[in-house]
């Protein structure tokens, strides 16, 4: 498998506080990456540099080869490639949950509505969302917002898509059909990083999991490797007290 | 509170108050009784004891005379429509100037730095200054450059002068409209890749404008007082009106019923922002 996107020494910090020191990190196309770690241990942050939403101070991020790190860079482009899903959900509460979806194929790739319906009534469709199509987000539970904006973001047809601890802000009987989205699209073979708490969800679907602490990736591996052998007494400690 | 809501569910008779009700309805009859008898005690005070003031027929006849009153309401009223003739042309004006001041405030790019040092200075200046002194300046100044007609109009430059100074308030309040979006909605539009300019226009300004209509509202209330101000550089509008029949009668029962005309808009208009203004706190609950 090709590597689709690439880390090398990220360093991201905000004032004195160094968020991300030196984060290694290679994504193949259709990988499931999970990112486990204490709160404040930098996943969130790393996403967010991720897709650009925090320039970077040190180290190089490549998007298929292509350095996107690179200072001056028009951000705009490599957003449309890489979607990201946020924990708050984020949905423009002013908008039904089809414009929501629409606005930006819209204004970035100048669709019309009527060119985007078929698609977007589909990706409703498949997330069973169909009946809410009309709906303003705070007509919507928290699970069905969290889906909204999943779609939001699928509906720009991105090549990599992250998730910053989506159903962290859901009530637990909300959290398993989001999930069931995430299964979906792994199935389909989206490329995708995940920042979760979830670690039942990590250990059965990711292809790699890494334990962040302090802003540097202390252990990565295969989810059975590293859930059942950790070699870190951080990792062992973490793993103790979230399982 | 839960145990009434069983009884009421469980039978067909009406239930008996529970102790807690009756405690309650008693404290509600003790309290109304108290603020009536203490209501009327205060507005007897003043029916008995004002007319008792030396000069309470003097005053009774200057500002409360029933046959000036009269004559002048319809007067007064119709002079009001100019006021709202004024009023009707200047908020628009305002509208559209505020939100362009904000967003020239609000500007980011180094190129149209010069914008928002405009938009800085705009509101400092029209802020800063009394709404009279700004109609005196420019509308007696303006035409002062011998302009030909229509633009030595006192209507013109008077409207100028309303849009300048409110224009700039009403910046200030979009301007906090803006603010209060939370980052996290332009963080969900970037990641999406809209410019900063659709994410402006399609997701913060929708919602920012939204936010501070209540806001706004007791604004262009405070305006359609104001535009009595322009009289001082020659509308006949009720204001003026009013002191003519006054000069006319002698008496100064006019500006009483100029008082009334501008309460019988206000007040409806402020409590509608009012409640505006509480729908909005309860829905962000």
């Amino acid at each position: 498998m090709s590597v689709k996107l690439s880390l090398s020494g990220v360093r991201k910090s905000f004032g004195a506080n160094e968020v991300c020191r030196g984060i290694d990190l290679d994504v193949a196309e259709g990988e499931m990456v999970c990112l486990i770690g204490a709160s404040g241990s930098g996943k969130s942050t790393l996403l967010r540099c991720m897709n650009l939403l925090e320039p970077i101070d040190d180290g190089t991020i490549h998007l298929d080869g292509v350095d996107i790190s690179e200072p001056g860079l028009d951000p705009q482009p490599v957003r449309q490639k890489i979607g990201i899903v946020f924990q708050s959900y984020n949905l423009f509460p002013h908008m039904t949950a089809t414009e929501n979806v629409m606005l930006a194929p819209r204004r970035v790739r100048g669709l019309s509505r009527d060119a985007l319906r078929p698609r977007v009534t589909e990706l409703f469709t498949r997330f069973g969302l169909k009946e809410r199509m009309e709906h303003y987000p705070d007509q919507l539970s928290g699970g069905q917002q969290q889906r909204v904006a999943i779609i939001r973001a699928l509906a720009m047809e991105p090549e990599i898509m992250l998730f910053d601890e989506i159903t962290s802000a859901l009530d637990p009987e909300l959290v398993g059909e989001v999930l069931d989205v995430l299964r979906d699209l792994h199935r389909q073979g989206m490329t995708m990083v995940l920042a979760t708490h979830e670690m039942g969800f990590a250990r059965e679907l990711a292809d790699k999991v890494c334990f962040l602490d302090a802003g540097r990736i202390l252990e990565q591996g295969p989810p059975d490797t590293l859930f059942t052998a950790p070699q870190e007494e951080r990792t062992k400690a973490f793993l103790a007290r979230v399982i | 509170m839960a145990d009434t809501s069983l009884d009421k569910g469980a039978g067909g008779a009406p239930p008996a108050p529970t102790r807690r009700e009756v405690y309650e309805a008693g404290v509600r009859k003790r309290a109304n009784r108290i603020a009536l008898i203490s209501t009327a005690s205060v507005v007897l005070a003043l029916v008995v004891l004002i007319p008792l003031a030396p000069g309470w027929e003097d005053v009774k006849r200057a500002f409360f005379n029933g046959r000036v009153f009269a004559a002048t309401f319809p007067g007064l009223l119709e002079a009001f429509l100019l006021n709202v003739m004024i009023f009707a042309w200047s908020a628009p004006l305002i509208a559209l100037t505020g939100l362009a001041i904000a967003l020239c405030r609000d500007t980011r790019s180094p190129a149209l730095f010069p914008l928002k040092l405009f938009g800085i200075a705009y509101t400092d200046i029209f802020r800063g200054l009394p709404v009279v002194l700004v109609i005196y300046i420019i509308g007696f100044g303006i035409p002062g450059l011998g302009l030909p007609r229509p633009w030595n109009s006192p209507y013109i430059w008077g409207t100028l002068a309303l849009v300048l100074v409110y224009s700039a308030y009403v910046a200030e309040v979009i301007r906090s409209g803006i603010d209060s979006i939370h980052q996290s909605q332009r963080s969900a539009a970037a990641s999406l890749g809209l410019s900063e300019r659709d994410t402006m226009r399609y997701v913060v300004l929708p919602q920012a404008i939204r936010n501070v209509v209540p806001a706004n509202m007791n604004l262009f209330i405070a305006l359609q007082k104001d535009v009595a101000l322009l009289s001082f550089i020659g509308p006949v509008e009720i204001f003026r009106q009013a002191g003519v029949y006054k000069s006319l009668y002698a008496n100064f029962t006019p500006y009483v019923g100029a008082a009334l005309i501008f309460l019988a808009l206000t007040i409806p208009a402020t409590r509608y922002a009012d409640y505006l203004m509480n729908k909005q706190n309860l829905a962000r609950r």
